[in-house]
């Protein structure tokens, strides 16, 4: 068969002669390769510190948005929760009251939209299933924590900060 | 012997105590870094700058971990193991001669403990008694794991020492005397009588065969197989935690310590550095060949480590077969040709 790499080579099993049967010059030759190791750069990103940079189409935590003129995006039709693999959205509707336009974009909204952190693939099919253009997984990593239900992230986590703060 | 002699020697031992526990802890430090700088990683970075505390943190850990004693041990001989372990490891710095002698006022200091005229019978019994802390540790933890551990250790360190004995016989043929003091003494300079004065460059190969005993005596990788983590889930300190593990660690590095003062002392000229005989200042001469000796021990440390982080361990028949069928028939070749020069050579 045609090589498909020059890197082929045919296996013989000429006996070792007495200086290979002794190790020392492979020895040496791996000690050599450990020191030229010895001063290379680290490869490590020491990560509090320093973080990696995500790829542009990295889904992380989810965020709620607002429209340009800060109004919660959201009309809570549930189609993110319907879309989603792993059950991981809950949300219950309200319906806005006189003197909220500013708060609201439409008549409906979310009173309480929840997230299971731990439930969540971030597969980002919520994203997609939005009409509104309301969430989007471009946040960091979601950290750690104790208990699990304070992986259960309310709107106070996942609404975006007002537009004049 | 004066009072103020009592006095200086009291001191000079608690300073040679002081130094290897020091550097045994700054060991684990540098391994740990080592091991990281090997495998192109950072190392422990955490606990003051580049991490220099680590070794403080790891044995206030130490110190401050849940004491187990498994329930059907012996408990005596359970905490003697790793007593006897440390003990032995401490007392081989005892011949090692460290400098040469400094003159304040009238007194002349040896930087030496005890320089008695069979130093190297010494540093052989004291590392042969080494294994007594490995085998009794891992007899009375009650566990096969530590059971066997504890075999290859006494199994293996009675194959090397023969090696290393058989090595150490080339070399005193040639140096002619059993004091280290007079051995490193020897070793003047670096060039005498059109010939490099030091003994490596004498007993090439005994160096060698001394180097690889050296590294299975003090069960060092490739040849930790007493407590190889793959086979055996700790070897002999398997039932051991808290500080008694930290003595097994320690005195390891210990060793290590003291195994490489010994190889720099036998063969690499001891406190001895080139040109100097150029320097007058006695005092001087003898503080430079105290930095140039413990140069040449921190270059050994770094090998161990070196060689750690390079080549796999062993295979059990496999350090058998080297032991017995190479390093024993090169050491008693090496005797042979040795006794040969003198003979007919050197006369």
């Amino acid at each position: 068969m045609e090589p498909l790499s020059n890197k082929r080579k045919a296996v013989d099993n000429k006996p070792l002669n007495l200086l290979e049967r002794s190790y020392l010059p492979a020895i040496v030759k791996g000690l050599g390769i450990t020191m030229s190791h010895f001063f290379k750069k680290p490869v490590t990103i020491s990560y509090p510190e320093q973080k990696r940079e995500f790829s542009e189409n990295f889904r992380g935590m989810h965020s709620l948005k607002r429209d340009e003129n800060g109004k919660e995006r959201c009309t809570a039709c549930g189609l993110c929760a319907l879309s989603c693999p792993a059950e991981a959205i809950t949300m219950i509707a309200a319906e806005r009251q006189p003197g909220e336009e500013n708060l609201y974009r439409e008549e409906k909204y979310a009173a309480v939209y929840e997230i299971n952190m731990l439930r969540c693939i971030f597969c980002g099919l919520c994203e997609e299933a939005c009409p509104k253009e309301a969430i989007y997984l471009d946040g960091d990593i979601v950290p750690s924590d104790y208990l699990r239900k304070d992986f259960i992230y309310g709107k106070d986590k996942l609404v975006e900060a007002p537009l004049n703060q | 012997m004066a009072l103020a002699d009592i006095i200086i020697k009291f001191i000079l031992v608690i300073i040679i105590f002081a130094i290897s526990l020091v550097i045994a802890m700054y060991s684990t430090y540098a391994e740990r870094k080592f091991a990281a700088f090997f495998q192109d990683r950072i190392g422990p970075n955490r606990a003051g700058p580049w991490g220099i505390l680590q070794p403080l943190a790891d044995g206030g850990k130490m110190f401050l971990k849940e004491e187990i004693i498994p329930t059907n041990s012996s408990g005596f001989l359970f905490i003697v193991g790793p007593s006897l372990a440390i003990m032995t490891a401490c007392i081989g710095s005892a011949v090692i001669p460290w400098g040469q002698q400094l003159v304040i006022g009238t007194h002349v200091i040896d930087l030496q403990v005890a320089d008695i005229n069979v130093g190297i019978l010494y540093i052989f019994g004291v590392v042969s008694l080494g294994v007594y802390g490995i085998m009794i540790g891992g007899w009375a933890s009650n566990n096969k794991y530590s059971l066997l551990g504890a075999i290859r250790a006494a199994s293996q360190n009675i194959s090397y020492e023969i090696s290393m004995g058989l090595s150490i016989i080339a070399l005193l043929l040639v140096t002619g005397t059993l004091s280290l003091r007079q051995i490193a003494e020897q070793q003047h300079g670096f060039w005498a009588n059109g010939w490099f004065s030091w003994n490596f460059f004498k007993q090439p190969l005994g160096f060698l065969l001394f180097i690889v005993c050296a590294f299975a005596e003090t069960n060092r990788s490739p040849f930790d197989l007493p407590e190889c983590e793959t086979e055996l889930v700790g070897g002999y300190h398997t039932e051991y935690s808290s500080m008694k593990l930290g003595f097994y660690l320690f005195a390891e590095y210990i060793n290590m310590f003291i195994s490489s003062a010994v190889m720099a002392t036998l063969y690499f000229g001891g406190y001895n550095f080139p040109f100097m005989d150029l320097i007058h200042s006695p005092n001087l001469v003898a503080i430079i060949g105290v930095v140039a000796l413990f140069a040449k021990i921190f270059f050994f440390i770094f090998f161990f480590m070196w060689v750690r982080w390079t080549i796999p361990r062993f295979r059990y028949d496999q350090l058998m077969d080297l032991g017995w069928k190479t390093l024993i028939p090169l050491a008693i070749a090496n005797i042979i040709i040795t006794g040969l020069w003198i003979t007919f050579i050197r006369g």
